[in-house]
């Protein structure tokens, strides 16, 4: 179904607890990577630059990232109903499997192959999310600051994170402080 | 693990996620630091043991990473007792945890949808786009290094950017690069 500027949207509550749970159900070691290729690549629900822009305010909200993410979609297309059952569906699947698993933790824990097993889909994800990371920088090719200075904001939280280990609020107040009041002054000589 | 927990220690357990909730800027595994002070050190409801394999746990089960707290209620309530106080305590925690910054965010969320063509709102959702991309790579990064660098942690290394550029450059789908990265941690080549 489509809204009507012509975009793809979910076209029932029950699409989206769907869509939403199928999404959950792939995301092993963090949804994240599988949010961006489902509601990005695949639906085609939010582009590039929406979905850049709505993780940044999931981001900086309290709260898991994925839920605050899955819940402003929601709302953006069925208001409260749309943001409960977004949540709804992020989470009910997910939790039966979890609970089931630690249900049954204590035979597996400690067994050598399931340790690695472990290890390596972990691995693996760290991939993911660095892909994904990677592969939205596309969308801010047409960035109001310029290519200079969204480089150099980018570089500065990589190390700010990486190599300085500064806590995650420092980075978002600093770094993306200046990032916005300079986006501000950009958009207002636009204007 | 036995422990015994009145009405009001389960009223506290609930409302120190509650507030945790508030503080999880940057996703709910930042306050994991927080929780295992609370639950492990200070009141003793969880063991080091239980609180380390509640993560492990829900990292690799699929889903959002907040199910962690879900495990960590579960191993609270069944050493509180039994299966019923162990789906106390999975409620208590996911509800502690998410009606604060969820409540707080679809506010935010609602203002920010309403008022969208505002220059404040736009220059922060773009402003705050650079920092979130590079994010995503420095949490790539620190998932795949773990917090030292080991030369013998080269195969880990090797594997998370192998996965990146396949990722990068394919359309292939996620879940078979999970189970070859689960099949040859399995066979203890990592």
């Amino acid at each position: 179904m489509t809204d009507p500027t012509g975009r793809p949207r979910p076209a029932s509550l029950t699409e989206l607890f769907v869509a939403l749970t199928l999404l959950a159900l792939q995301g092993f070691g963090g949804v994240l990577a599988v949010v961006q290729r489902e509601l990005v690549e695949r639906r085609q629900w939010l582009t590039r630059e929406e979905f850049v822009e709505e993780w940044a305010v999931a981001q900086v909200m309290p709260g898991p990232n994925v839920i605050n993410l899955g819940l402003m979609l929601g709302h953006r297309y069925f208001g409260l109903r749309g943001a409960a059952v977004a949540v709804a569906g992020l989470l009910a699947a997910p939790m039966v499997i979890v609970l089931l698993l630690a249900y049954g933790y204590s035979s597996l824990g400690d067994n050598p192959h399931v340790a690695g097993a472990l290890r390596g889909m972990g691995a693996v994800a760290a991939g993911l999310i660095a892909a994904t990371g990677i592969k939205l920088a596309s969308a801010l090719r047409a960035h109001p600051l310029g290519m200079a200075a969204v480089v150099a904001a980018g570089v500065a939280t990589f190390v700010g994170i990486v190599v300085l280990r500064w806590p995650l609020a420092w980075v978002l107040l600093g770094v993306g402080g200046l990032s916005c009041v300079g986006t501000w002054f950009k958009l207002g000589a636009r204007e | 693990m036995s422990i015994t927990l009145t009405g009001a220690d389960w009223l506290q357990f609930f409302a120190h996620f509650l507030l945790l909730s508030l503080l999880a800027v940057g996703g709910a595994i930042t306050t994991a630091a927080d929780m295992h002070r609370y639950l492990v050190d200070e009141r003793h409801w969880l063991t080091d043991a239980q609180f380390s394999a509640s993560i492990a746990l829900a990292q690799a089960a699929p889903g959002p990473n907040v199910l962690f707290v879900a495990v960590m209620g579960w191993n609270v309530g069944l050493n509180a007792g039994g299966m019923g106080t162990a789906f106390l305590g999975v409620a208590l925690a996911m509800l502690g945890s998410l009606i604060p910054s969820t409540t707080l965010t679809y506010l935010a969320a609602r203002w920010g949808h309403a008022n969208r063509e505002l220059r404040g709102v736009r220059a922060f959702k773009q402003g705050m786009a650079p920092i979130v991309v590079a994010l995503l790579i420095a949490t790539g990064w620190i998932l795949a290094t773990g917090s030292s660098y080991h030369a013998r942690d080269w195969p880990v290394w090797a594997i998370a950017v192998v996965s990146t550029l396949i990722v990068w450059r394919t359309r292939i789908h996620l879940l078979w690069l999970l189970g070859a990265g689960a099949f040859i941690g399995w066979m203890g080549w990592l």
